[in-house]
């Protein structure tokens, strides 16, 4: 199958200018919005757009609309952040893993120690307490995403359920709207009849590699 | 010693950005004054600037400076990108707009709450006309740098593109390869690539007059001449005229 699987990962340029204003907490709402679109634009220009062009299925962890959900909770206007990112074509088939809030707390906390800053949304100081500004946030979010959710189509999984039944659903639906057999990966071509083949040369006994 | 009433305070006036701007900022505490100078390299830039900064602190003004790609947050990444010609175009131009946006909320904005003069070596404008010649949608970018601050005047120091060649071929002996907009490939020849390229920019600038009312300054005078025209141009944007 002609697949590739994009997740939020960029050049090693953006990627520094980004951990960097994180670390230091330099981000602003507006500099947290740009830097993102940026890294969202150098992925979407140097591989989306050749993949999709070659014929591939582009599975994308986020897409626009996690910047339009964040940054419209930051304060950004909603039409200035839509604008930013309207080089980007829409996708054909739009998942929303919708999960309550303690379980998706609870997913992250089983991965890792402890919630990040901006994850947590601590840089709009909604609380001082990280677990109580990460629910504030993420519910203000899922607000977001469900007013967008008809706009553009979203097609919403209960993410409370087991990983294997979320599947189940998600598979039966991408063979439902995607016509699969397109995208097999043609055999290579035979080489033609009139190159030689070059063999190479068996390693004598005395150059293999000592056990 | 001058009486302190020889100085003259800013008078100020009603602003606005030039789209939805930067939440939460309240316009009416911005004093101070956002004085921009445009041109190519070589169009005397930085020898106005300079002779601005020392004419305005001798004044009694308080100054700051603020240019392109020097922002703390992504300018060291912006002069690495250029180095390697790796980043795609949009990707480039959103760079540029982090770097932008993080001077204008660190420096520009809080200078100005100060009653600071600002002087802006470049503003959104080279960026803007730098992405129109490269086909990009207007509209976007003027979605884009709708966070943009409308400056208090903006100066436009034209030079003719045959004499910005020899200026900078007389200070490094070479053209940069993005001043001479090299990734057009308009041609394989830097001197013309150079001269083709500097002549669009100036003719984007000019549309764009239309829109931001840039105030166009004929650099090819003498600096001293082109640094009194400006200083008198500013004592009246300093008494609100």
């Amino acid at each position: 199958m002609k697949v590739y699987f994009s997740e939020w990962n960029s050049s090693e340029l953006v990627k520094s200018a980004t951990s960097k204003g994180k670390k230091r907490e330099l981000l602003t709402p507006t500099t947290f919005s740009l830097i993102h679109a940026t890294d969202f634009a150098d992925r979407y220009e140097r591989h989306l757009v050749p993949l999709l062009r070659a014929g591939y299925v582009v599975l994308c962890d986020r897409y626009v609309f996690t910047a339009f959900a964040r940054d419209v909770v930051r304060g950004c206007p909603p039409d200035w952040v839509r604008g930013l990112y309207d080089f980007a074509a829409l996708p054909d088939l739009t998942f929303f893993f919708q999960a309550d809030l303690e379980v998706s707390l609870q997913r992250i906390l089983d991965g890792r120690p402890k919630l990040k800053f901006f994850e947590a949304g601590m840089d709009l100081r909604l609380s001082s307490d990280i677990y109580e500004s990460f629910r504030i946030f993420q519910g203000r979010l899922l607000e977001q995403y469900l007013a967008m959710s008809t706009e553009f189509n979203f097609t919403v999984i209960d993410a409370n359920e087991p990983v294997e039944t979320q599947q189940a659903v998600v598979r039966q639906l991408v063979s439902k709207r995607v016509d699969l057999t397109v995208y097999k990966r043609r055999k290579p071509a035979p080489p033609p009849p009139s190159v030689p083949r070059v063999r190479r040369p068996k390693p004598s006994p005395a150059e293999e590699p000592a056990e | 010693m001058k009486p302190a009433n020889d100085i003259v305070v800013p008078v100020r006036r009603v602003r606005r950005f030039y789209g939805h701007g930067i939440p939460g900022v309240k316009l009416e505490e911005l004093g101070g004054k956002l004085i921009v100078v445009e041109g190519a390299d070589g169009s005397g830039r930085s020898t106005q600037i300079a002779k601005l900064v020392e004419w305005l602190e001798g004044s009694g003004h308080a100054t700051v400076q603020v240019g392109l790609k020097r922002s703390s947050l992504v300018s060291d990444e912006l002069g690495q990108a250029q180095e390697g010609n790796i980043l795609s175009r949009t990707t480039l131009s959103l760079f540029y707009a982090t770097d932008f946006a993080d001077q204008l909320e660190n420096v520009i904005l809080p200078a100005l709450r100060a009653g600071f003069i600002v002087l802006a070596d470049r503003y959104i404008y080279t960026l803007m006309a730098r992405d129109l010649v490269r086909g990009f949608h207007e509209p976007w970018l003027k979605n884009l740098y709708g966070i943009a601050l409308e400056p208090d005047a903006v100066f436009y120091l034209t030079v003719a593109p045959e004499e910005l060649v020899q200026r900078n071929l007389a200070k490094s002996a070479a053209l940069d390869y993005w001043e001479s907009g090299m990734d057009l490939g308009l041609s394989r020849d830097m001197f013309d690539c150079f001269v083709k390229y500097q002549t669009s920019m100036q003719a984007t600038f000019r549309r764009m007059q239309d829109s931001y009312g840039f105030t166009f300054v004929d650099g090819n005078r003498s600096a001293e001449t082109i640094s009194a025209e400006l200083q008198k141009k500013i004592s009246a944007v300093l008494a609100g005229k």
